[in-house]
């Protein structure tokens, strides 16, 4: 089977990793890494439980393969924190108990963490008004809920989700 | 009966404590199934039937054992034979019979899961096909009886006269209402890593609800001591029923990590999981309720169709509600079941009181119309005085004060009953209401309870969390009974090797879980004080079993109630559905932990929601099982589905419950929420949907 070496960047930490062509960057972290924060819901672009970020943007980590990632830096739920010093959006979770099984949450983390940035870019959605700027100190709860959509939770914790990542805004 | 002070909210939740587990969970550290490192470890994916009938005659694994990383394929003709359990569906790889589309027929063992999966595809299996009959109908010839309904309740009652009754009331109402095959889909699929001892002893890393049973069905399996299975769960992502017994990974996974002699991971793929895990059976109610003018029922009779597989009869028990949750003097419920080309179905959230709640709550709502009376002052007027069926008394019952209260809250009472009348631009608006309930009940549990020469005390028995919030509140009650703080409290779950101890289901776990530790604490605090709080330096241990307390017969009907108030709006040009405002008030007994209490309570209640919308298992009439096989075509409720959702809940005393006095919360959510969803929509646009989900294409054109 073809393999290749590659070279990138997880959590701030240089990694050189030989990988099967086929390994999605999500089999390369939980399975070659041991960075089993990232989760497997469903392998298919449909859960969103595994996404992480690349070059600071929202990627499925189970729809992207492992060898296109030479040379990106790839952080992860692990990375989120500074040491012991939580990020604010995990913070934020913590306080609104934004969860209950927690398999769903390092994806919503990443994502709400990914999420801001594209509105601090100024980045629209489908229910930003027709030339409206979108900032994120006025984000409200509808912009979360559709720009967070592609993060299932069967858990129903999306109503203390949604304030928790409001709560998180620096 | 018990008095309701006052609801507990904001304040409750803030003060609560927050998980234990939390800080795991948000920092990616908590360990799931195959996470857990293992040395040498391979993986399994299954192959699955793509005929919903007949043999498999021949299964080609030549090109697969030539695929690189291919370790092994077993198939039913080289698999290790299984002991008997009385679960049919975990016989894998048995027989060259095909009992539905989906099932399990090959197992591939690769070095990594994309040689597995790899392989796998390169399996190629002929069957001999048998023409199969996948479709529920209330008509279907081959309709039968069940000796009993899920989990043990008769199959079908009766008192008076119900027929009668029904033929002379005033008002009557004989109405129809489907639900569709639902699937549980927690967001962590079924997973386990196997791994054989030397000494023959079985390592199991898994996903499921409570592994003390899981321990002893896969000793039966492999032909086992008990004690030479160790099943640990230490994270469960989300179980909602479909993970209270052993599931095809466990067996597969153990059964490949024997054939290879290496540690074994096994985790399902998402579309595994539409035939190989149970799920909801569709159903088919008919509801005939006789009433008085004045809304006072006289009858009240509630058949049910639904469907089982020809492997093993599973029948849900749709109609129990509505034998305890209104008064009739006459009154009568059925169930009957087909053995279906299908998976076997099972437990999802609320099993019986989800569909049932939709049928009858419906029903209600449409009676209320039809006497022309408010929805809550007609279930007011039925409210029973002790349990219909047994003549018991209620050990609480605050239905109505739950009715009530949820009405002020959610501004009830300027409602206008008229349908399709309220129009804010493209959307019509409407409101709707309807009652929850759910048994209350605790199962035997054991608790080991130690305290060292350093007063800290260890508890230790075989729950588990599966995102309830058990690990949090199961720490508060040992600290209570013992009188400490929480920090002094070191907590063990989640492992079979621990004392026994009932299922994270039926709404149970944390009753029949604390029942031990209350008891565990009691003993334990007197032997400490026998000894004059003299503790030895290999301090002192006790262990609390509950098996007598919760076999003594009560005198009492013990049942969590809740109302559920909806606002909907739907768009009049597309029929669009959206729900602003989900409400929900409960009566459970004690709470726990308020924080994470509604955070269940709330969860239910979206996945309801999600019920009432979305969730729906299209039969595939032509090749079996599901059409819709992945979470793009089963949409479960997503951010942009849910606004507000809230739960909140009176106060409630109840001393005849247990030794915590709680009620259970896991699953009162989901009961009654797609029923006020409907009743919202019937009022916005005065069409009555009698199917779920409430699609498009039911709404628009009917208005
Ligand atoms: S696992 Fe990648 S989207 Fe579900
Ligand atoms: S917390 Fe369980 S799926 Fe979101």
């Amino acid at each position: 089977m073809a393999r290749m070496s590659l070279d990138l960047t997880v959590n701030g930490e240089r990694r050189k990793v030989d990988v099967d062509t086929r390994t999605t960057v999500l089999d390369l972290l939980r399975e070659q890494l041991g960075l089993t924060g990232s989760k497997k819901g469903c392998d298919h672009g449909q859960c969103g439980a595994c996404t992480v970020l690349v070059a600071g943007r929202r990627v499925l980590g189970c729809l992207v393969l492992a060898v296109t990632l030479e040379g990106a830096e790839v952080t992860t739920v692990e990375g989120l924190a500074d040491g012991d010093d939580l990020h604010p959006v995990q913070r934020a979770f913590l306080d609104a108990d934004a969860f209950q099984c927690g398999y769903c949450t390092p994806g919503q983390l990443c994502s709400a963490v990914g999420m801001l940035r594209e509105v601090g870019e100024g980045w629209p959605s489908v229910v930003t008004p027709p030339g409206a700027t979108v900032s994120v100190s006025s984000l409200g709860p509808d912009e979360v809920r559709e720009r967070m959509s592609g993060n299932l939770c069967r858990c129903g914790a999306y109503v203390n989700i949604v304030p928790a990542v409001l709560a998180a805004r620096r | 009966m018990n008095d309701v002070v006052r609801p507990v909210m904001q304040d409750a939740v803030a003060a609560a404590p927050t998980r234990v587990d939390g800080r795991d969970k948000v920092t990616g550290r908590a360990r799931y199934a195959v996470e857990h490192p293992v040395e040498d470890v391979v993986w399994a994916w299954p192959v699955t039937s793509t005929v919903a009938k007949g043999r498999v005659t021949e299964i080609d694994a030549s090109e697969a054992n030539g695929t690189e990383g291919v370790i092994a394929v077993l198939t039913h003709a080289n698999a290790p034979r299984l002991g008997e359990t009385d679960d049919a569906e975990l016989q894998l790889l048995q027989s060259d019979r095909v009992a539905y589309r989906g099932q399990v027929c090959a197992l591939v063992v690769g070095e990594t899961v994309e040689s597995a999966r790899a392989g796998a595809d390169a399996v190629r299996v002929r069957y001999d096909e048998a023409e199969h009959d996948v479709v529920l109908d209330a008509r279907h010839p081959a309709m039968f009886t069940p000796e009993k309904v899920n989990p043990g309740f008769p199959t079908d009652t009766s008192i008076g006269d119900p027929d009668t009754a029904f033929a002379v009331a005033a008002v009557q109402l004989d109405a129809t209402y489907t639900t569709p095959t639902e699937h549980n889909h927690a967001m962590e699929p079924h997973a386990t890593t196997a791994s054989w001892g030397a000494d023959g002893t079985l390592t199991l890393y898994d996903s499921n609800q409570g592994s003390t049973g899981v321990a002893r069905v896969m000793a039966d399996l492999f032909g086992l001591q008990v004690r030479a299975v160790h099943v640990i769960s230490e994270h469960v992502g989300g179980g909602f029923g479909s993970k209270g017994t052993p599931r095809p990974n466990i067996v597969l996974a153990a059964m490949a990590a024997q054939a290879v002699g290496r540690p074994v991971r096994l985790a399902l793929g998402r579309q595994h999981m539409f035939s190989l895990v149970g799920y909801r059976t569709p159903t088919i109610q008919r509801l005939r309720l006789g009433a008085t003018t004045d809304g006072v029922l006289r009858s009240l009779v509630h058949d049910v169709w639904e469907q089982t597989s020809t492997l093993d009869d599973f029948a849900e028990q749709t109609a129990v509600i509505s034998r305890m949750l209104y008064a009739a003097p006459a009154r009568r419920t059925t169930h009957r079941l087909v053995r279906l080309d299908v998976p076997t179905p099972s437990w999802m959230r609320a099993p019986g009181e989800a569909p049932g709640s939709f049928a009858l709550e419906s029903a209600m709502d449409e009676l209320a119309a039809a006497c022309d009376l408010d929805p809550v002052e007609l279930r007011v007027r039925n409210e029973p005085d002790v349990d219909p069926e047994s003549g018991k008394p209620f050990s609480s019952r605050n239905l109505v004060a739950c009715l009530r209260e949820g009405a002020r809250r959610f501004g009830w009472e300027q409602r206008d009953p008229t349908p399709g009348v309220r129009r804010d631009g493209r959307w019509l608006v409407g409101t709707g209401v309807a009652s929850s309930t759910y048994p209350a009940r605790t199962a035997p549990s054991q608790a080991r309870m130690s305290i060292g020469s350093d007063g800290v005390v260890t508890v230790e028995l075989n729950a588990v969390d599966i995102g309830t919030g058990s690990r949090t509140a199961l720490t508060q009650i040992a600290a209570e009974a013992m009188d400490l703080p929480t920090d002094r409290v070191r907590l063990r779950i989640g492992d079979s090797t621990l004392p026994p101890a009932m299922i994270a289901g039926g709404s149970m776990g944390l009753t029949s879980w604390g029942s031990a530790i209350v008891k565990g604490a009691r003993q334990l605090r007197e032997l400490v004080g026998r000894r004059d709080g003299a503790i030895p330096e290999d301090g002192l241990e006790v262990t609390a079993d509950t098996a007598e307390e919760v076999r003594a017969v009560s005198g009492y009907a013990r049942h969590a109630f809740g109302a559920q108030f909806c606002e909907v709006r739907v768009d009049a040009d597309t029929g669009e559905v959206r729900v602003p405002r989900l409400l929900g008030v409960f009566a459970v007994g004690r709470v726990i932990n308020a924080r994470t209490a509604r955070s269940q309570l709330v969860g239910g209640m979206t996945m309801g929601l999600s019920m009432a919308l979305h969730e729906e298992g299209v039969v595939d009439v032509q090749h079996g099982d599901n059409v819709n096989h992945d979470l793009a075509g089963y949409h479960i409720a997503a951010h942009a589905d849910v606004a507000d959702v809230d739960a909140m809940w009176l106060e409630e005393h109840d001393e005849h419950l247990n030794l915590v006095g709680a009620k259970g919360i896991g699953e009162i959510g989901i009961v009654g929420t797609a029923a006020a969803v409907a009743n919202a929509v019937h009022h916005a646009t005065g069409v009555r949907v009698r199917d779920l989900p409430i699609r498009v294409d039911r709404l628009l054109g009917r208005g």
